[in-house]
Parts: C-alpha cells; sequence; structure tokens
C-alpha cells in the first residue's frame, strides 16, 4: 500500500482529478492486450500533463521507493505497462498535445500521449504522412509506440517507428530532464540516443516529449491479391518481388487455416482450397512508377502460378482489404480466446516458418491461423485456445516455445514488433547470450541505479 | 442455474473471456472521450466483470463504474472479436442490482414503469400539476423550479425539457386507422416518450403511414418496450413488459412494427431475442417479431412502395444519428433518403454525425457533468454545419439535443425525421 503522505503529495502536484485511488478504478490499470501474464493491481494511477510534473512524480517515487510504471494506451503485446507491484502507474493519455507541425522541416513535435491515428489526420491536412502504423494504431500513444519501437503494416518500405524519432525529451530514473536529437536531418553528436532509448520499454526513461520525421504522403497507390496452391509459391512470390527491386508498401500473408476461417466468417469470395494469399500494395508519387511497379509484381505472380485480382477502383481496393482485416477478427471466434505471437525471420525463410508452424500445430493438437507481413519475414501465428481446457493451455505453452526456437535457428529472432516485456523475457538468452543479458544489466544499472523504472520488464536482473 | 447469461455466472464469465484487451474501443467511446480514463471504456468495464465474479471486488466505487456507460454500443462496431458487450453489461448490471440493490429513486420510477396503468394514470395527473415543479419556457418546453436544483446537478438554470403533454397521443386516436386500398397492416409501436411527450411526432408518422396506404394498428395495450428497466439490469422487469407486447404481437398479428424511437426499436429488434435466450417459447416469439420491426424509414423504403414527397421544403438540414438506429438496429443511410426525398431540402453533415449525443436515457441525469461534455462536442459539430434543423429519429436524442441549443446557443430547431417528411405531405394539399 502507498501512504498516505506520498498521496497527499502526488495530490498537491496534479490536483485531485488527476490521481486515481480507489481500487475499482486501479483494477482497470492492472493489464494490457497480452494473455496470460502474470499482473499487479497498482497503488495508485497518476495523469500528469507537463514535464515538470513527471520529474516532480519521479523524485517522490525515488524518496518513498515506489515503482513507477509509465503507461500510454495499454495496448501492449508484451506486458509493458502492467504493474508487477503496488506501485504507481503514470498514464500519459492526458498529457496529449501536438505541440507543432513543421511543414518545412518535415517534423511534428508531440506530447507523449498523442494518439499515432491523430497524429496523422493532423499531418494529413498538409499532404504528409507519419508512416508505422501499428494494428492498435487507433488507440496507442506516440509515448507508447516510441517505448516499443512498434511496427505495422508498413514496416517493409516505410520502417519502424525507431527510424522516425528525430530527437526528444525524457526524464531520467534519476530526476533529471534530458533532451537531444533535434529538427537536423544529420546529427552525429554523442551517442545514438534514439537508439538507446526507443524500445526501451520504459525501462531506462519516460519520454516527455518526442521530434517525429514527416514524409510526404504517397499520391497514387495500386492493390492487388493474389492465391497460391502451395506455400512454397507463395514465398517464391515474396522473395521474388524484392528481387526485382520492387518494394511494395504492404505485402501480407495468410495461410489457409486463416483463408477459411476469414471466408467462413466474413463471405468475402475468397477461395477456400488456396494454400496461402498474398495482399499487395505498391504506392509512390508518380503515377506511371506506381503502375510500373504493378506490372512487375504482376508478372511475378504469374510466373509463381499465382491467380491474381487487381483492385480498380477504391471499392474493389476496400474489399481486398476487408479480407485482411478480418483475419484477426474471423480467428477469435473460433475458440474463446486467441494469443497472438511475432517471432520474425529473414523473409526468405517464411516458408520454412509457416510449415514448422504447422507442424508444432499439429504436434501439440492446436488449432493455429498464421498470418502476418510476408514482406519483413514477421508473422502472426495465432493460436485460438480455450483458457478453461488447462490441458490445452499447457499444450499451448510448449507450442509457443518450439515457436521461437525454429525463429531463432532460422536466424531470426523472438519479437518483431510486439516488445519483450514480461511475456518473452525468459527467451531472451536464447537470442542474446549471456553476455548480451550482461549489456543490458549494465545499461540498466547506470541509468537506473535504484530500479525505480517499470521493474521486472525487459531487462532479467534475475538472471 | 440458468442456461443463459444473465442466471448463469459460468456463461457470463465465457462472454467476458472473449474480449482480448485489444484496446480499441478506447477510439469510439463516447464516454472516454469525455474523462479520458481507462474505466470509462468496454475492455475496462469487462475487467472489473472478471474481478467481480472472481469476487475480487464488490462496492459502491464498482457499481458506479459498471453504470458510467451509455450502452451506445459505439464499442461492438469497433470490436475484432465480436465481443457480446450488450450482453455481458446488462448481465453485469443484473448481477450487481440483484447483490447490492438500486438506489430508491429509480426503484420507484421503474416500479412506475411496469405497472401500465398506474404510470398512465400517475403521468397524466402530473400533466396538469407539473406547473407546480416546472416553469414554462417557451412552446412545449419546460425547466425545473428553483427549488428542484438541489436534486440534481443537472437541474440548473440551462436545464429544459419537453412538457408533458395534456392528452396522451394514444388516447387521441382510434386503435385501427384503416386506408381505401392498405399496402401491408402495421402496428405502429409508439413507446412512452412520442406517447406522453411527443405526441406531435405520433401524429406525423400517422400521417406518413396513411399517406403510403397503410393500414395503422395502435393498440392501448402496448406498454414500455422495457428498455428503460432493462439497461438497469431489471431483466425480470423487462421480460415482463416484453412479454406483454410480444403477446399482444401475437393476437393481432400485423405484417410489420413500426416504431419511430430508436430506443423501442432497438429493444424490439435486439434485446427480446437476447433476454428470452434459453426460454424458447419466448425466445422463438421474440425472434420471429424481431424480422418483422422497422424504424419507420427503413420501413417506407424497404418494406413497402414509398410515396416520394412532392412539395417543396427549403430547409438546411443535418442529420444525427440515434445511436441505438445505427448501432444497434444498423440503420442509417435510410433516414437520410427520406430527408433527400424532400424537394429543396439540403442535407449538411457534421463530421461526426454518428457520435452519442450523451444522452444515454437517465445517464444524462446520473453523470451530468460527462454527458454535458459530450452534448458540447455534438453541439459544435451541429453548429458548424449551420442547419437550421437537427434531425434525428429518437425522442431521448431530441430532448438532449434540445437542451443543448438552449444551453449552448446553437440557432437550430430539433426536429424528428418524419416530421419533416410529414411536412412536406400537408404542402401538398
Amino acid at each position: 500500500m502507498l501512504n498516505s503522505a506520498f498521496i497527499n503529495a502526488c495530490i498537491s502536484l496534479l490536483g485531485e482529478e488527476n490521481v486515481l485511488t480507489k481500487e475499482a478504478e486501479l483494477i482497470t490499470y492492472s493489464y494490457d492486450a497480452t494473455p496470460g501474464i502474470p499482473r499487479e493491481i497498482p497503488g495508485a494511477v497518476l495523469f500528469p500533463q507537463t514535464t515538470e510534473q513527471v520529474q516532480g512524480i519521479v523524485k517522490l517515487c525515488r524518496q518513498h521507493k515506489v515503482p513507477i510504471y509509465p503507461r500510454g494506451a495499454g495496448t501492449c503485446l508484451s506486458g509493458g505497462p502492467v504493474p508487477l507491484s503496488k506501485g504507481v502507474v503514470i498514464s500519459f493519455q492526458r498529457m496529449n498535445k501536438i505541440l507543432e507541425i513543421d511543414t518545412d522541416n518535415l517534423t511534428a513535435t508531440v506530447q507523449p500521449g498523442v494518439v499515432v491515428a491523430t497524429l496523422n489526420a493532423e499531418v494529413a491536412k498538409y499532404g504528409l504522412l507519419y508512416p508505422p502504423d501499428p494494428g492498435s494504431m487507433a488507440v496507442a500513444t506516440i509515448g507508447g509506440t516510441v517505448a516499443e519501437n512498434s511496427g505495422g503494416l508498413r514496416g517493409l518500405k516505410y520502417g519502424v517507428t525507431k527510424h522516425y524519432v528525430m530527437g526528444m525529451e525524457l526524464v531520467l530514473p534519476t530526476g533529471e530532464v534530458f533532451r537531444f536529437g533535434g529538427k537536423t536531418v544529420k546529427n552525429v553528436t554523442a551517442y545514438d540516443f534514439t537508439g538507446l532509448f526507443v524500445g526501451s520499454e520504459g525501462t531506462l526513461g519516460i519520454v516527455t516529449e518526442v521530434i517525429l520525421k514527416l514524409i510526404p504522403a504517397p499520391k497514387y497507390r495500386k492493390s492487388m491479391i493474389a492465391f497460391f496452391d502451395t506455400l512454397e509459391d507463395a514465398g517464391q512470390t515474396v522473395t521474388d518481388i524484392i528481387r526485382a527491386h520492387v518494394i511494395p508498401a504492404t505485402l501480407e500473408i495468410m495461410d489457409n487455416v486463416t483463408i477459411r476461417t476469414v471466408e467462413n466468417f466474413a463471405k468475402v469470395g475468397l477461395p477456400t482450397d488456396a494454400a496461402a494469399l498474398l495482399l499487395i500494395e505498391v504506392d509512390g508519387n508518380g503515377k506511371d512508377g506506381v503502375e510500373e511497379e504493378a506490372q512487375k509484381v504482376l508478372e511475378v505472380i504469374q510466373k509463381n502460378k499465382g491467380r491474381p485480382k487487381i483492385a480498380e477502383t477504391d471499392q474493389e481496393r476496400d474489399s481486398l482489404w476487408a479480407a485482411r482485416r478480418a483475419a484477426l477478427p474471423a480467428l477469435a471466434q473460433v475458440k474463446p480466446a486467441t494469443v497472438l505471437e511475432d517471432a520474425t525471420v529473414p523473409r526468405t525463410k517464411i516458408v520454412d516458418m509457416l510449415k514448422a508452424v504447422q507442424e508444432i500445430a499439429k504436434k501439440y493438437n492446436l488449432t493455429i491461423g498464421t498470418f502476418g507481413h510476408a514482406g519483413d519475414g514477421n508473422l502472426h501465428p495465432t493460436f485460438m485456445v480455450d483458457p478453461m481446457d488447462k490441458d490445452e493451455m499447457t499444450r499451448l505453452d510448449k507450442a509457443i516455445d518450439e515457436i521461437f526456437d525454429v525463429a531463432l535457428k532460422l536466424g531470426g529472432t523472438l519479437s518483431g514488433e510486439h516488445g519483450i516485456g514480461i511475456a518473452k523475457k525468459k527467451y531472451l538468452k536464447n537470442e542474446l547470450g549471456s553476455s548480451g543479458i550482461e549489456v543490458m544489466k549494465r545499461l540498466k544499472k547506470a541509468l537506473d541505479p535504484e530500479n525505480t523504472l517499470n521493474p521486472g520488464k525487459l531487462v532479467p536482473m534475475e538472471d | 442455474m440458468g442456461n443463459n447469461s444473465f442466471e448463469n455466472d459460468e456463461l457470463l464469465k465465457r462472454e467476458l473471456m472473449r474480449c482480448m484487451k485489444c484496446g480499441n474501443c478506447m477510439a469510439v467511446c463516447p464516454v472516454y472521450g469525455a474523462e479520458v480514463k481507462e474505466s470509462a471504456v468496454a475492455r475496462a468495464k469487462i475487467a472489473l466483470g472478471e474481478a467481480y465474479l472472481e469476487g475480487k471486488i464488490k462496492d459502491k466505487d464498482l457499481m458506479n463504474l459498471i453504470y458510467n456507460c451509455l450502452v451506445c454500443k459505439s464499442c461492438m462496431l469497433a470490436c475484432p472479436s465480436g465481443v457480446k458487450y450488450d450482453k455481458i453489461i446488462l448481465g453485469l448490471r443484473h448481477k450487481l442490482t440483484k447483490d447490492m440493490g438500486k438506489p430508491w429513486v429509480k426503484k420507484l420510477a421503474f416500479w412506475n414503469l411496469t405497472h401500465p396503468s398506474l404510470f398512465d394514470k400517475g403521468l397524466k395527473a402530473f400533466s396538469k400539476t407539473q406547473g407546480i415543479f416546472l416553469e414554462k419556457r417557451g412552446p412545449r418546453l419546460r425547466a425545473p423550479r428553483a427549488f428542484l436544483r438541489t436534486f440534481g446537478k443537472r437541474f440548473d438554470k440551462d436545464f429544459v425539457l419537453p412538457e408533458l403533454a395534456s392528452k396522451a397521443f394514444r388516447d387521441s386516436v382510434n386503435e385501427v386507422v384503416d386506408v381505401p386500398k392498405p399496402q401491408a397492416t402495421a402496428l405502429f409501436f409508439t413507446g412512452c416518450s412520442i406517447n406522453y411527450l411527443y405526441p406531435e411526432i405520433g401524429e406525423d408518422i400517422l400521417l406518413v403511414l396513411k399517406k403510403n396506404d397503410i393500414k395503422t394498428l395502435i393498440p392501448k395495450g402496448q406498454n414500455c418496450c422495457g428498455m428503460p428497466v432493462m439497461v438497469h439490469g431489471d431483466i425480470e422487469k423487462a421480460k415482463e413488459l416484453a412479454k406483454n407486447n410480444l403477446d399482444l404481437f401475437e393476437r393481432l398479428n400485423p405484417d410489420y412494427i413500426v416504431t419511430g424511437c430508436a430506443s423501442c426499436g432497438s429493444a424490439l429488434k435486439h434485446e427480446y431475442p437476447l433476454i428470452f435466450e434459453g426460454d424458447i417459447e419466448y425466445e422463438n416469439k421474440a425472434k420471429k417479431w424481431a424480422e418483422k420491426v422497422h424504424d419507420i424509414t427503413s420501413f417506407l423504403l424497404k418494406a413497402i412502395e414509398f410515396k416520394k414527397p412532392k412539395a417543396e421544403l427549403k430547409l438546411k438540414v443535418t442529420y444525427h444519428d440515434p445511436c441505438h438506429l445505427k448501432k444497434s438496429m444498423k440503420v442509417w443511410t435510410e433516414p437520410r433518403e427520406i430527408l433527400k426525398s424532400i424537394p429543396g431540402l439540403q442535407l449538411i453533415e457534421m463530421k461526426m454525425p454518428d457520435a452519442c449525443c450523451g444522452s444515454g436515457g437517465s445517464y444524462h441525469l446520473a453523470y451530468p457533468d460527462t454527458s454535458l461534455k459530450i452534448l458540447r462536442s455534438k453541439m459544435e459539430d451541429v453548429k458548424s454545419t449551420q442547419a437550421e434543423v437537427v434531425a434525428t429519429e429518437c425522442p431521448a436524442c431530441m430532448m438532449q439535443l434540445g437542451e443543448g441549443t438552449q444551453r449552448y446557443k446553437v440557432n437550430a430547431k430539433v426536429k424528428h425525421v418524419i416530421s419533416l417528411l410529414a411536412e412536406a405531405y400537408r404542402r401538398e394539399s
């Protein structure tokens, strides 16, 4: 329990309306979107609106030895914002101003609570785009996506969050404010702090302001879908598209289980006997260039025995995308719960990975539908399970362990975009080795000597 | 243990389990938009429901948070896993009120609703004496007198509500209104608001039905649809009311049931089958009649041959989507088509026509601050269209929007869509 002196100090710092202490309110900050991880109901929830207030909270927490759990919208898929003790949750949802959109330097300066979709709606007014587009972008905050280094459908061509952070302001675990970077395209002053803090999952500093890079929004696009009789043909198509030097904005794959489930659920006219489908969109600022790329993709599809369908109108494009959007909702209908993973492999290995997932599903008698970002090797094997079936849950744990094993053997990684958090911490050593774990621990201790910030996440201190 | 989620906790738990806690509901929840805290959104209510069913919490704060929801169903449209949030929130409220009781004011109001003849007599007596409590604020508008202000935060100097009609709609018309060559027979389910507060809308709907050659039944035996008691978790009383209505439909056996109130329509079409889950006789009846229920605009355009109005109505109109019409009955193009069928009428869309107005039945009295915040952004949107009329299809929205025009000085009249169509028909002759 937090003592009343601490709570009162928080209230005088933030005002009563920005401090939650009722049990019922606190319960609603004890989870994110990650199933089956340990969690605790926090002792208080705080809503700062300025950097000074964040600084004040950090100082208070240090003084009272209270752990801090920073939180955006709580859509994380690895447990990043989930409290593990009766510490405080700092919610950034009320610190949500877009401070500036600089249409000449092509930057946006924002507070951490700005929602990704809101930022995109604002910059779209100037013909600009902030490309990272995680599935949760309608609610996810910039602060959260910076902390998790989130990706999205456009990752293959446009990169992920870290490619768009030009500078930031943080409150360090020791209470100091630290600013780095700015609006310059080039900046090699000191260490690459963007690389250090983006993706640090709230363990090294609390983001209070971010300068983001914007790009001109592509004016033209062309979408198509292609069906394949074998996984190999689909996989070869992915490789050949890149080999033809076309980088599509999106290159998504769905396996047969997903296709059948989607068709059964949404009746969008997918052939249920297809082994896989690819959904491809090329975009750009020149009409001819986009047409030319679409033509190349089409040739590759045909060469690999795929059956393509091109969207000629916006309406047709929407109906193609309806299939992709229906993937998760449809799979979610099959069983009471879904568990979504994001093991990632080099794109030349996606066929091996898809086949391995299918074998693991068979071995453990589980239903798995796989879809995801084929172009960047970031697959989402989705387990459909019943949490009340204890035996099935045990088999699920084993299957997940094996999926990570295979991904690493294929030269891949534990997480393409969801982060490590609580959920994947135990696998970390398999990828980084003892020396890697040691580097992480040293970094954490150097910046957060008292382990105040998001303790228990990302860094396996106990190893 | 019954075989539905209202009586069986295990079944309710299974419904809760479907939520992945992805948080997509946050993007569309009007209460979250106003309060900016997690407890507002659907996944939080579900997490609270889980904690409650596990026996981890049961207190006044929990009750307060579970009731802090407009049941607008916006989250259900945004939900990627098809969580049946309406069923869940009714189930949780049902269990909570059984566990903890409900405030006496609500008890009294709902006791009244479920005793239709007393309710009817009471309201009629009140219509003659309302001046004691409510002062005149314009034609057919009233406001609580100063001494009532202590009763609720919402009852300030800017609060207005429609006057209780001196004669209820169903008392002023025949139970059967025939036409020479009927296309079909429709039972006009008036609902309480049209009957007692807006009888002129009842007149307009009747005129439109007659003009389109519909034989109309307006049985006096119809009672409250049950929505008000249902959303407060009183499923037993809601079932009583629903049974009366369903039995009446069985007896009169019309081709269609037509409503002019989005909430009544939603109850008949969507909630009746839901609350009778497991009761084979009434579940079947509810499903059968649900098929025949239409809101008045989709009835005109989809069920019968619609007579387009010929006279002009030179008006700039914006349309507000009632949540229960768009998100529950899935009707949003038809009211717009009806408006556009009126010559001279110009439809100007708001930026967010389907954003909730913040009424939520009695929500606007129980949670006045949040409700007014939601209403304020709605009214700003209305204002930006510069429309002369904001049209909608739900009496509860009309009350809320009507108050909004006064409170936030918006120069637009609030009208039912059908009242505009009726006006155009009247101008023909």
